[in-house]
């Protein structure tokens, strides 16, 4: 059953893709396959699960959204342009001299951004120092990391991954979008990563996986889940699809950083309603 | 110089300053460390502060980008193993810290060769030519134990990034009246009209050795402290170079990219005079015990007095 808040989710995340397109194409540079992979699962982050303030985005008592696939900017200035923290005229801007809005996330640019990234593999550690402080503050607020599938080759997120265990971090989540696809070819013939599950499982994560990235309520189901897991970290393993919402980028790897062409640019806007 | 010197590890001085600095109230403080912290000293500050103090294992790239995450909500952050290990992370040093200016202070111990016994591979030649990369970093080689806790001191209370090079060996104390560190300004521990010696660490002490012998030769040497290299004393420089007219530059780091590299090219543009480089050639290090090694690098009191006649017979040419 298709509830009235999804409807307005639903509508949310139709405008965001319509987004990152223009903002691809308008650039003529930038990544569209990973943030149109993890369009859901941020929106309804940001719409339902995550505690902020666009009108105080310094607002202390916050909770941290980490972007640390810091390639899917796309999404991530279309989420702040959607909940209020930029214009959405200024998306337009997007890899422009002058703009706040570089290539890949910026700490404060603009007001929202929360950590640097571009270099894969740093976000779970930034996301769990800011945890581990929140923690001595006897903060209660929660961090959530995006990772990509790809992303879990870096060695780095392993040692993220043992140290949020051994310091019995919760209130700490990791969204891994898993849609199968990296920079130059599908994951699994890059340098397979499953069975990810049992891999956080054995690093002392509790974990829940294969929620379809794509379905609203499932996503909200899972964010839900992992926001009440206490006395470990946590991590929901999302199956999407990379590129999703254009039939021709979707699964498909010359989508990952490649903008669309001017007449891929009118059939992705056709095939995207507004 | 008096006849009788006591001496200190640099290294010494970091966890005896936190602790001191987290009771003082000044700063609000967190100690990361990467299962080295007895050799850095920063174990002392787990003692006193253990809820402040965070292990992350031998894992350095996870310690850095957590020590930018804990301060981006406003903490002061320390982050230190040995120079070799930090540089392990240099890209998260660039994105968790550098790029976004955030407050960590990473004091890195047994910088340069004189790690002695370890080799080859725990002897940082490079650090100050990687962090003196980082745009947003400040760079600090204190010379002695007294200026370290100084340097230490002013980094906690200054904003955004630094990095200190600490030393293993137990090197004479040269500021027993008290420091005299100030960020960005050279110490002129010495006054002198035919040459500069510029150095920093433990060459400083070489250096002032040098220009007794040099004064015994009729050669009247100044002796710059530069113990911050970023941001560089360049008036300091500029001025040496205009009054004394020569100037060697003497490090314990790879001659082509350390202090000396940065000396040069800053006068290059202010005031061109003959310069002579004391520093690490084009090599690795080897096991030896640390003045040794020292030795075996050129990096000893002689080497200084030997570069300071050479750009004194270019000067008078
Ligand atoms: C450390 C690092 N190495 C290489 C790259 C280049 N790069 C950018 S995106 C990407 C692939 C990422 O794949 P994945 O994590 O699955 O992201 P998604 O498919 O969700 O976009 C690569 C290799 C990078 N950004 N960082």
């Amino acid at each position: 059953m298709v509830t009235v808040a999804q409807t307005d989710l639903q509508s949310r995340t139709r405008r965001i893709r319509r987004h990152i397109v223009n903002m691809v194409y308008g650039a003529k540079s930038g990544h569209i396959g990973g943030s149109m992979s993890s369009t859901e699962i941020l929106t309804v982050l940001y719409d339902r699960i995550l505690k902020h303030d666009p009108a105080n985005p310094a607002w202390a008592e916050r909770d941290r959204f980490i972007m640390s696939k810091g390639h899917c900017t796309p999404l991530q200035y279309a989420i702040l342009a959607e909940f209020g923290y930029i214009p959405v005229e200024e998306l337009s801007t997007f890899r422009q001299k002058g703009s706040r809005l570089q290539g890949h996330s910026v700490l404060g640019k603009p007001a929202g951004v929360e950590n640097s990234a571009g270099s894969l593999g740093m976000g779970l550690s930034f996301g769990l120092g800011i945890r581990l402080g929140m923690r001595l503050r006897g903060q209660e607020n929660h961090v959530y990391v995006l990772m990509g599938d790809g992303e879990q080759q870096e060695g780095q997120v392993w040692e993220a991954a043992m140290a949020a265990a051994h310091h019995h971090v919760d209130h700490l989540v990791a969204l891994i979008d898993r849609n199968g696809i990296q920079n130059d070819d599908f994951t699994k013939n890059t340098m397979d990563s499953a069975p990810l599950e049992d891999k956080y499982r054995a690093f002392g994560w509790d974990v829940r996986t294969d929620v379809d990235g794509h379905d609203l309520a499932a996503v909200e189901a899972a964010l839900t889940w992992a926001r009440d897991v206490r006395g470990k970290p946590a991590c929901v393993i999302f199956n999407t699809t990379k590129g999703k919402g254009v039939s021709f980028m979707e699964n498909n790897p010359n989508f990952h950083g490649a903008p669309p062409t001017d007449e891929e640019y009118v059939r992705a806007m056709e095939e995207l309603p507004a | 110089m008096t006849a009788v010197q006591t001496t200190a590890a640099t290294r010494d001085a970091l966890g005896p300053t936190l602790v001191r600095l987290q009771q003082s109230g000044a700063v609000d403080l967190v100690v990361v460390d990467a299962d080295l912290g007895k050799s850095t000293t920063s174990r002392k500050f787990k003692d006193v502060y253990p809820e402040r103090f965070f292990t992350f294992g031998v894992a350095e790239q996870n310690m850095i980008s957590a020590a930018g995450g804990f301060a981006s909500l406003g903490y002061t952050v320390f982050a230190s193993s040995f120079a070799v290990f930090v540089e392990h992370a240099f890209d998260q040093l660039r994105m968790s810290i550098a790029q976004p200016r955030l407050n960590v202070k990473v004091v890195a111990s047994h910088g340069g060769v004189s790690t002695g016994e370890d080799g080859a591979s725990a002897q940082s030649i490079e650090d100050i030519a990687l962090f003196s990369s980082l745009p947003t970093f400040k760079v600090g080689v204190p010379a002695d134990v007294v200026e370290a806790e100084a340097m230490i001191e002013a980094a906690a209370k200054d904003s955004g990034p630094w990095y200190i090079r600490t030393g293993r060996p137990k090197i004479p104390v040269l500021y027993t009246d008290g420091p005299r560190y100030q960020i960005g300004k050279a110490d002129t521990l010495r006054e002198g009209g035919d040459l500069t010696i510029v150095a920093c660490g433990l060459l400083v002490e070489r250096a002032l050795r040098a220009a007794d012998v040099l004064a015994a030769e009729g050669v009247s040497a100044r002796v710059l402290n530069m113990a911050t290299i970023r941001p560089l004393d360049v008036d300091a420089l500029e001025a040496a170079a205009r009054e004394t007219g020569a100037i060697v530059v003497a490090e314990e780091h790879l001659v082509h990219t350390g202090l000396g590299a940065m000396v040069a090219q800053a006068l290059a543009t202010r005031h061109p005079v003959p310069m002579e480089f004391v520093g690490i050639p084009d090599r690795y290090g080897e096991s030896g015990t640390w003045d040794q090694v020292l030795e075996i690098m050129g990096l000893t009191s002689q080497g200084v007095a030997d570069a300071a006649r050479k750009v004194m017979a270019r000067k008078r040419r």
